[in-house]
């Protein structure tokens, strides 16, 4: 899970630097760590041998960030609606709701192997200051 | 931060007093298997205290509704007390903020057992 701690921790700085207030930054920080966690546990299956990359980009209107596994894939048609009632009392099954709760787009690809999920969040007038746009910043890790 | 769990007595009640982060791996677990323990020594009464929970993800979340399940099962309450902002606010929008009887005041939440 330190890969996970990592992804958390950049996506922190990034919020923080785009001059987000500290909701904003929270959600954003928490959606990233649960699509980071969802790569680890779901795509990779905690298979050592695999990896997820992550890559964080601010434009100057948006945050865009993408995190990738090498699993098996995910279709996100099938995933089921935590808010059914039917779903509500269930333990699992919140993270992708979350993420989709968080940000302005979330984008799914298929990389066979692998789920690429690019992650989006507008910045408002008020956080969004071009001088912070920075280059895109990599990570690969396990 | 991981979490820490400290247990008291009050009224017939057993208060869970957590700190730090319930997210998946230690936090989450330590939740589980304190709440577990209670309701195995026939606990009913069960009170968390989140008010120094500064996040939680969504596995935590899960832990949370294993408890209140685990509890109803075993004709016990969990209930929940003194939410910080960013707990309260996942918990609205996963609308488990309408699951739990959650409390702002520690007497009041006791008095909700009776």
């Amino acid at each position: 899970m330190d890969s996970v701690a990592e992804v958390e921790a950049a996506a922190e700085r990034m919020t923080q630097a785009a001059g987000m207030d500290e909701d904003e930054g929270f959600r954003v920080a928490m959606a990233v760590r649960e699509a980071a966690v969802n790569a680890v546990l779901h795509g990779n299956g905690y298979d050592p041998s695999k990896q997820i990359s992550a890559s964080f980009e601010n434009n100057g209107k948006s945050l865009i960030i993408t995190i990738a596994d090498e699993g098996e894939g995910l279709d996100p048609e099938k995933i089921p609606d935590p808010l059914a009632p039917e779903n509500l009392l269930r333990g699992t099954g919140r993270g992708i709701f979350l993420i989709r709760s968080f940000l302005d787009e979330v984008h799914f690809r298929q990389l066979h192997p692998g789920t690429e999920l690019t992650l989006v969040k507008h910045l408002s007038p008020a956080a969004d200051h071009p001088q912070h746009a920075d280059a895109p910043q990599d990570l690969d890790t396990k | 931060m991981a979490l820490s769990i400290a247990t008291r007595q009050l009224d017939g009640v057993t208060i869970l007093d957590l700190s730090g982060r319930i997210t998946l791996g230690e936090g989450s677990v330590q939740l589980r298997d304190a709440i577990r323990d209670l309701i195995s020594k026939g606990d009913k009464h069960i009170l968390l205290s989140l008010g120094d929970v500064n996040y939680i993800d969504s596995s935590g979340l899960g832990e949370l509704v294993s408890a209140f399940t685990t509890a109803k099962n075993q004709n016990a309450d969990v209930k929940l007390l003194n939410l910080t902002k960013k707990v309260k606010d996942v918990l609205q929008v996963t609308k488990l903020y309408t699951v739990f009887d959650i409390y702002d005041d520690e007497a009041h939440a006791i008095g909700s057992f009776k």
